[in-house]
């Protein structure tokens, strides 16, 4: 229970996968996920055993029964709250959040956005498929309006969230979102996220094929990526296509897509992820509205801000140095005394 | 301790005063109340107190609902309540008179501001004419002092502003009442020193008040009704004047001392709770790490979280936080971790009477949750006491791997009573027991962990992440005994549910056997739980010095019951449990026992009296 942290472990793909059967449908985007993460894991050199992944309910949530690492499978929406506690009682470890968008932005948006205000040191990972798996089926706070589900069999009328944006405006210090069809470019966004110092949250776009199939398709098919997917590269302009023809421009703070030939390389916006400002971040993050425009993937920001559970570890050092260690005795003679003979 | 030589001749001795400090909220009363038992208590007089105060933090000036009154009972023999009806009666404006007099006994003696009872003020209370003028408190000893007006000239040429003068005039009251009552000066005047360091103007207003309204008494032949109650025969100790919040607080800091692991405390503000998260935020030098949570639920998630880290997770609320903790309690009952949950009951439902006292969530702590869900319950019996219940608290949590309800009142939060320090080699042990090791083998023959193995407490391995090859996955689903494997078996499931209820059960076998209090062999067994413990000693001590016989239980542990209280039970003609509720813990009582368990119920926002108690009590033994 001390607070070192280990970095030696050599593992191997195998070393991170549980002996549980994975039971996930036929054809889940979760599959890639998961094994973007059995992969990544060896490179990082930590010990299994100093992981954790902390999740709520739904399909999701399942992830950390099959990691070989400790996991703790909770309830709907309280994961960001219950990992808090975990990762301020125990910095040694590395305590990774799994849960979908029902779980993270419905029923446990409030603990998701004070996870992130707080700046705990937590990799979260939010797969985002639009739809309600578990429950068979209906629209989650990301679905499209008009969707047509079994809840709404009229189409829905709730304006969806854009997980970004709600990330961003919760004051995360890593926001960055993948796909689950592009399992290098995963791999490198949770590497990342999992080297950030903080709150940091992925959001991954996830095919749920039985409930909401294709839903992000038209992004994230192969012959699409180019034309659709807008790479954020830290210190490089925004551009994209197959002949890397179109980009993105600030208009008075509002980002816009535009050909790099009308107007040049040198207007177009060059991304800066250690912006201490959020608010360029957040104009990427409105850039798409719906899931058939140009869509930035990658590493919005990257911000180096007070982590707060290593903020409650100083305030107890100095606490300790001012005082000492705590002493009972002293502690129980703090109010007036008096003695009897 | 003071020595008694302050005794004067014109003195007369009492055993005991009960004094009710009533003005508006503005007024200052609970600290004046406080000063008062603070004096007392390093007079070397028993004592307990009773602070109540409206909702409103400051409720419109002069009215009714704005009323805080302390009520403080000291006495030179041991005491269990804050009274019965007040002796002296401070009324620093006419709401406080309207709103407080129906309590004072007969005779007893009323202390008024009389610059307060002004047309404007007498109206608001509805009164119309004065009561310090119109005869009405003829029955009672008056003592009337303009005492705004004189603070007012006092301070005049210390260079206090009139209006920062007039802020003083808690303190003229509490000097005169220390005169009234002999108590020594110094420690007050100590006291604002120390508390307004800095500020000189206003601790010379504070002296000048005080000393004023001291020698008002000396000098307006008030000598009459001068009274002195000596000091009290104590063991020998230290002592140390503590509410219950402080003391369930420093319970929890001295078992998590004991055990050798750190508090993590995840807490919402809710009155009367609040204040143990201010009191452990104090302590961070003891390793304390407190959270301030975004709700009552991630409060507790929090907490749960740092338990399974290997720390001692505490989470605090009152009714309203309880319900809503409902769901993460399930969850702690299935992971099987260590997990104490305070609830400082306050009258519901909703949001109820938030800072007047209760004790209506005994069937929530017990009953509350979805699924058959059981844990332990400890309750505390006196503000004091709480130092032990959380003690007992976290000695159940960390031995048996199981949530823990610990249940305290408004009453027992905020109320004081002279506290003998422990020693603190006399504290019991607490062992973590953190596992180490694999403690199975898979079918392959190798050393494997399964997390949901069992000692012989029926409790499982805490096995905190970082401990190599113990990793496991645990969740709220079904577990299949042993391997811990998420399990929609039939039989396991029956199997599960059956341990869960025979494990908490287990812990009764730890239990010292049940003290039965007075005469063993009565017809009338009083049976009780929680803050009633001081009104029934009194009210039980009252009906034996009268002859009648009566015997008493007092349950620390509620859930599981002690494993002798049925044989108790059915040892009595007649059982009566008074709660301040509808007869909670008599219905389970008479659910588990098939006894015939009558309530006797209060549910006024105030703790029962020795006095309503033991005429009660006489109508039960006819």
């Amino acid at each position: 229970m001390t607070n070192t942290i280990h970095t030696t472990a050599v593992t191997t793909k195998k070393d991170w996968t549980s002996d549980q059967e994975v039971r996930w449908c036929p054809g889940c985007g979760d599959y890639s996920i998961l094994t973007a993460m059995q992969l990544l894991m060896p490179e990082t050199g930590v010990r299994r055993e100093d992981t954790v992944f902390v999740s709520g309910i739904g399909c999701a949530a399942r992830f950390p029964y099959y990691m070989n690492t400790y996991g703790l499978h909770t309830i709907h929406g309280r994961s960001p709250a219950i990992a808090t506690g975990l990762a301020m009682a125990r910095r040694d470890l590395h305590v990774w959040v799994v849960g979908g968008d029902g779980d993270m932005l419905s029923i446990g948006g409030n603990h998701l956005i004070h996870a992130l205000r707080r700046n705990v040191d937590l990799t979260i990972l939010l797969f985002n498929n639009q739809i309600y798996g578990l429950t068979k089926g209906q629209y989650s706070p990301t679905s499209e309006v008009g969707k047509v589900t079994k809840s709404t069999p009229l189409g829905s009328l709730d304006t969806p969230f854009n997980p970004i944006s709600v990330a961003l405006g919760a004051e995360a210090s890593f926001v960055a979102r993948t796909h689950d069809m592009d399992r290098a470019h995963m791999q490198e966004v949770f590497r990342r996220a999992h080297n950030h110092r903080g709150a940091a949250i992925v959001e991954v776009y996830q095919n749920c094929n039985v409930f909401n199939d294709g839903a992000f398709a038209a992004l994230t098919k192969k012959d699409a990526r180019a034309d659709m997917l807008i790479p954020l590269e830290h210190g490089k302009p925004v551009r994209f296509g197959a002949n890397q023809e179109r980009g993105v421009v600030l208009d008075d703070g509002v980002a816009r897509v535009v050909s790099v030939a009308d107007v040049g390389v040198d207007a177009l916006h060059v991304h800066d992820e250690t912006a201490a400002d959020l608010s360029v971040a957040f104009a990427l993050s409105r850039l798409a509205d719906d899931r058939s425009s140009p869509t930035p993937i990658g590493v919005y920001c990257a911000v180096d801000r007070l982590e707060y559970a290593g903020a409650v570890d100083a305030q107890i050092a100095t606490a300790q140095a001012d005082r000492g260690p705590g002493n009972l005795a002293e502690l129980f003679t703090s109010l007036p005394t008096w003695e009897v003979n | 301790m003071i020595d008694t030589k302050e005794f004067l001749p014109d003195v007369r001795e009492v055993e005991r005063i009960i004094v009710r400090f009533a003005g508006d909220s503005g007024d200052g009363m609970q600290l004046t109340g406080d000063r008062f038992t603070s004096a007392s208590a390093l007079f070397g007089n028993d004592l307990a107190t009773l602070p109540e105060f409206p909702a409103e933090i400051r409720a419109p000036a002069g009215t009714l609902a704005g009323v805080s009154a302390f009520q403080v009972h000291i006495s030179d023999h041991d005491i269990t309540t804050p009274g019965d009806a007040p002796n002296v009666l401070v009324t620093m404006n006419p709401a406080a008179m309207m709103a407080e007099l129906p309590r004072l006994e007969s005779g007893g003696t009323v202390i008024a501001n009389s610059d307060a009872f002004n047309q404007r003020n007498l109206a608001k209370a509805g009164y119309q004419t004065n009561p310090l003028e119109d005869g009405s408190l003829d029955g009672y000893t008056l003592i009337s002092a303009p005492m705004t007006d004189l603070t007012t000239q006092v301070c005049k040429d210390l260079g206090v502003k009139p209006r920062d003068a007039q802020r003083s005039k808690n303190f003229f009251a509490l000097g005169l009442v220390s005169w009234l009552f002999s108590r020594p000066t110094y420690p007050t005047l100590q006291w604002i020193r120390e508390k307004f360091a800095g500020k000189d103007a206003i601790i010379a207003a504070n002296e000048a008040a005080f000393k004023a309204g001291h020698a008002f008494g000396e000098t307006a032949e008030l000598s009459a009704s001068r009274l002195a109650v000596r000091p009290a025969r104590f063991d020998p100790g230290t002592y140390t004047n503590i509410n219950g919040n402080t003391a369930l607080s420093w319970g929890l800091i001295a078992a998590s001392q004991k055990a050798d692991i750190p508090i993590f405390l995840g807490s919402y503000p809710i009155t009367p709770a609040s204040d143990i998260l201010h009191e452990l935020a104090k302590h961070k030098n003891f390793g304390v790490r407190t959270l301030q949570a975004e709700d009552e639920i991630a409060a507790i998630g929090a907490a749960l979280g740092a338990s399974y880290g290997g720390h001692l997770g505490v989470t605090t609320t009152s009714g309203p936080g309880l319900a809503l903790k409902g769901e993460t309690l399930g969850l702690a009952v299935s992971l099987e971790l260590p997990l104490v949950v305070i609830d400082i009951q306050r009258g519901g439902p909703s949001t109820g009477l938030p800072t007047k006292t209760e004790a209506a969530d005994l069937l929530m702590a017990h009953y509350g949750r979805h699924g058959e869900a059981p844990l332990p319950i400890v309750a505390a019996n006196s503000p004091s006491d709480c130092f032990a219940a959380a003690f007992e608290a976290v000695r159940i949590a960390v031995r048996y791997r199981t949530p823990v309800i610990l249940l305290s009142d408004g009453y027992l939060a905020n109320g004081t009573e002279p506290w003998r320090l422990p020693q603190i080699a006399d504290l019991p042990n607490i062992s973590a027991d953190f596992a180490t090791s694999p403690n199975a083998l898979n079918e392959d023959g190798e050393e494997v962990f399964w997390p949901y193995m069992r000692n012989n407490d029926l409790a499982r391995p805490w096995a905190v992440p970082g401990t190599a090859g113990l990793m496991h996955r645990i969740g709220g689903i079904e577990k299949e005994d042993g391997t811990g494997n998420i399990s929609y078996d039939p039989e396991n499931h029956q199997r599960m549910v059956t341990i869960r209820d025979a494990r908490i059960k287990k812990i009764a076998d730890s239990y010292p056997p049940t003290t039965i209090e007075g005469d063993l062999d009565a017809d009338l067994l009083v049976v009780s739980w929680g803050s009633t413990w001081g009104a029934i000693t009194s009210a039980v001590g009252r009906m034996r010095r009268s002859g009648q016989k009566v015997a008493r239980v007092h349950l620390t542990n509620i859930y599981p019951l002690p494993n002798d209280l049925g044989g108790i039970l059915r040892g009595y003609q007649r059982v009566v449990v008074p709660e301040m509720n509808l007869g909670q813990l008599s219905k389970i009582l008479r659910a588990e026992y098939l006894v015939d368990a009558r309530p006797i119920s209060k549910v006024e926002g105030q703790p029962f009296t020795a006095a309503e108690l033991h005429h009660n009590l006489l109508e039960m033994n006819r």
